[in-house]
């Protein structure tokens, strides 16, 4: 399926690239001129007060530690943050204060300022949380909201805290968690259909692209939607997270991955890339959050037994560019490392470096000082195909062809689209 | 008896020789690690005199014989545990929340350039006033190399420090050549003056004691640690330094090679507990030695999840073809592990080689130093030559060496690189 897609995203050019990108990014506007255009995405964290919202959004976009975090307060109302994401998209973050009173509010005054146009919910449940019951009443009425306002918004539910139940406990804990949120979605959805029953319903806007989500979280994502009526449908996945480890890389990732525009053409490009400098893995990252952006992994590189380790790179990446704050003392949030290369002996090679302006790349390749050295050559001067993730201006000349072109056939076959 | 003024011989061997008038000797200065080293032999010849058994023990060699022994003590709940679970099991500090008090004595043996026996001991259990338990004090104190005694510094540590003292006393009087280190621990979250108040009167409290006792200079350190930063390796590090036989020697070889290359700063890191076992002669800042230890760690988690795992017999073939046309093993330029990265600011790299299956050298270099990378290759290998040199001929077999103090005669001098 892939090969089809991808072949005609690079011969189009910069023209048609447009093409393969909707769906995900809910329902805006297809033209040509997509690829020039800077995305805006509503972003809605809530969950009950202490639950960890803010904490999470400063780890994540602002570069705090996950120790530093004991330093927030709580949010008052609705705290407003535009993070610049990959120079063409802009997640407007709408961190809802969780108290009790404010919670109404939206519910009521502010409903359709706060759930109207909403791209993506992120609901966080508190695993410590002694009133469960009452957690969830509250969801189901923003999923109400929700539904109400913004039907395609995609719902991410995160269950946090995860650190404080013991480790032997944590995946029990959390599929019992997953069935109970499930159940109340349900019946929220349920409500909200025995509500409007009168009301005509001819949307059909809301078919996300549910296939892909689901590899990307594989045990933990039953399909919810499989007995809802074909007029409505919740893109909803759940992640057990901690800001204390890799969790959360993990779960932002899946939420940031299917906002990203123009995701097609970087991985197809990515593919093409790997295939060219014989790499057996491919990740770009974002160069604050250090989330992955799109990865790419070859046959033999299908066989590395770390499900984990894309969410496992950002993590380490991330600590160590803390690190490399801490002995320079610049800030947390300039570039800390332009380059890193490692050679593990006869095993293995890799470097990661700064790649577009708002990039870093990781490649990891087969060992060879040759191979090596030229591999860095080409990742140099495929720059410029790249350009187009730094902004709209900056480089929409994404030229199909180049250098890379030719290896094109054996990356096809082992990459995944997110497409139709 | 009266103060005669120094004529009569001391050969009247006194119960308190620290009262009794010595004639005027003249003053000889005797190191530490020369002290140390009599002590250990002194005390060595004591224990076979006593013993007399068929298995004499090599008197010359104590520490290289079998392993040496680190005794973690100290009160219930003071964090021996997650000590040892933190520096040698690489546990998260904060799973060590989870962790459950230690009944009995927890062996670990450290497989590493030394054989080191960790031995967590319970601290219910107070060996020497408790007549009910009747432990072998030679199976315990026969063979450690040091006693580390942790003190929880957030909790009333008066108990502690008179235990502490008792345990001094006892081991001071029957094993002198015991290093005793204290552990003021859990001192994350105190303030930098509230730790060294801490520090200083633990220090007076112990002190006090033992010169009313008549015991001066004993081994006695002091360390300001906490599992949630590095101050516990560091901590690790000074305690197995001072274990290491001929650090001289190790230390002359590293300084060495910072002269010659221009490097700011090198560590030798034992690289599975992160503790370094060797550094050059400039100052130490914790600084360097955070952004070093962090380097191993990326370095080992990049190996764990890229280079664990067997690649298929297809890939080595395809890479050993055309246009190749070379086993893997000669395609690359070291066999051991290297690794090379850039900091954006001043372009300071850091650079990290492995020297065997333990140890890694860690170094900071200067700004620009990043083009004579092949250079400093060049330098860094002969570096490395030397010290697998040196192992091998350290490594314990059995009284190949005497006590001749730290570089004395038998000079090993391997590892002088040429200057850039």
């Amino acid at each position: 399926m892939s090969d089809q897609e991808t072949t005609t995203t690079t011969t189009a050019g910069s023209g048609g690239l447009a093409g393969v990108t909707d769906g995900s990014i809910g329902g805006g506007p297809t033209t040509p001129t997509q690829l020039k255009k800077v995305k805006k995405q509503k972003v809605l964290l809530m969950g009950k007060s202490g639950s960890g919202k803010s904490s999470m959004r400063s780890i994540i976009f602002s570069n705090y530690l996950a120790r530093d975090t004991r330093r927030l307060g709580a949010t008052i109302d609705i705290d407003l943050s535009h993070v610049k994401f990959l120079g063409n998209l802009t997640l407007n973050l709408w961190d809802c204060g969780g108290q009790e009173a404010f919670m109404e509010n939206y519910l009521s005054q502010q409903r359709a300022h706060v759930f109207s146009n909403v791209g993506v919910l992120i609901y966080i449940f508190d695993i410590e949380s002694r009133d469960v019951e009452r957690d969830l009443a509250t969801y189901v009425n923003i999923i109400l909201a929700l539904v109400q306002y913004s039907r395609e918004a995609q719902v991410f539910v995160l269950i946090h805290k995860m650190d404080l139940i013991p480790p032997t406990m944590r995946e029990e804990v959390f599929v019992q968690r997953v069935a109970l949120v499930r159940k109340k979605t349900a019946e929220a959805v349920a409500i909200f259909r025995k509500g409007s029953l009168s009301q005509s319903q001819q949307s059909q806007s809301s078919h996300l692209p549910q296939s892909h989500q689901q590899q990307s979280q594989p045990g933990a994502t039953t399909s919810p939607t499989a007995t809802l009526p074909q007029d409505l449908e919740i893109g909803m996945q759940l992640f057990a997270t901690s800001i204390w480890d890799q969790s959360l890389y993990k779960a932002w990732a899946s939420i940031i991955h299917d906002l990203v525009p123009n995701l097609a053409v970087i991985e197809t490009q990515l593919a093409s890339m790997g295939a060219a400098i014989d790499a057996d893995e491919i990740l770009l990252f974002e160069r604050i959050s250090f989330l992955v952006v799109s990865k790419w992994t070859s046959r033999e590189g299908d066989n590395n037994p770390y499900g984990d380790r894309f969410e496992r790179m950002s993590n380490i990446l991330k600590s160590w560019k803390h690190t490399c704050s801490k002995f320079t003392g610049t800030p947390r949030n300039t570039e800390q490392f332009s380059e890193f290369e490692y050679k593990m002996g006869n095993h293995f090679s890799m470097f990661v470096t700064q790649f577009t302006a708002n990039t870093y790349i990781l490649v990891c390749m087969p060992p060879g000082e040759a191979r090596f050295n030229s591999a860095k050559l080409n990742v140099a001067a495929v720059r410029p195909w790249f350009k187009f993730l730094d902004g709209p201006g900056s480089g929409t000349a994404v030229a199909g062809g180049g250098p890379v072109q030719s290896a094109y056939g054996t990356a096809g076959s082992n990459y995944q689209v997110t497409g139709s | 008896m009266s103060s005669t003024g120094g004529g009569g011989p001391s050969g009247d061997g006194g119960e308190d020789p620290c009262t009794q008038p010595l004639p005027p000797r003249p003053v000889r200065f005797i190191s530490l690690a020369a002290l140390n080293l009599s002590r250990v032999y002194e005390q060595n010849r004591q224990r076979i005199q006593k013993k007399d058994g068929p298995k004499v023990p090599d008197p010359t060699t104590p520490q290289m014989k079998g392993k040496p022994r680190l005794l973690l003590m100290g009160q219930r709940r003071s964090g021996k545990s997650s000590i040892s679970s933190v520096v040698f099991h690489k546990l998260p500090a904060s799973e060590t929340l989870f962790l459950e008090s230690t009944a009995r004595i927890q062996k670990d043996s450290l497989n590493s350039f030394m054989e080191f026996q960790v031995w967590d001991f319970p601290g219910q259990i107070d060996i020497f006033e408790n007549p009910a338990y009747s432990f072998d004090m030679d199976a315990i104190f026969g063979e450690i190399g040091a006693l580390i005694w942790v003190i929880d510094a957030q909790d009333d540590y008066l108990e502690a420090v008179a235990r502490l003292n008792i345990t001094i006393l006892h081991v001071q009087r029957s094993y002198p050549h015991i290093n005793i280190e204290v552990f003021i621990h859990k001192v994350d979250g105190l303030s930098d003056d509230y730790k060294l108040d801490i520090q200083r009167d633990v220090t007076i409290r112990i002190q006090d004691e033992l010169s009313d006792q008549g015991i001066e200079n004993a081994p006695v350190n002091f360390h300001l640690t906490s599992i949630y930063n590095h101050s516990i390796f560091e901590a690790f590090s000074k305690v197995i330094q001072k274990l290491i036989p001929r650090l001289g020697q190790l230390e002359a070889m590293l300084t060495n090679l910072c002269r010659t290359c221009r490097f700011e700063k090198a560590y030798l890191f034992d690289v599975n507990t992160k503790i370094y076992i060797a550094t050059d002669s400039t100052p130490e800042d914790m600084a360097s030695y955070e952004i070093c230890s962090d380097y191993v760690d990326v370095i080992i988690d990049f190996s764990e999840v890229y280079g664990s795992w067997p690649r298929t017999q297809q890939w080595r073939d395809r890479l050993e073809g055309e246009p190749w046309a070379q086993p893997l093993e000669d395609q690359v330029a070291c066999e051991w592990a290297e690794s090379g990265m850039v900091l954006a600011d001043a372009q300071r790299p850091i650079m990290l080689r492995e020297v065997d299956r333990f140890l890694a050298l860690v170094a900071i270099m200067k700004e620009g130093s990043y083009e004579k990378m092949p250079q400093i290759n060049m330098n860094v290998d002969v570096v490395v030559k030397g010290l697998t040199e040196f192992f091998e001929i350290t490594k314990p077999r059995g009284g190949g060496m005497g006590i001749t103090g730290q570089g004395g005669q038998e000079v090993v001098s391997p590892g002088v690189p040429p200057a850039l």
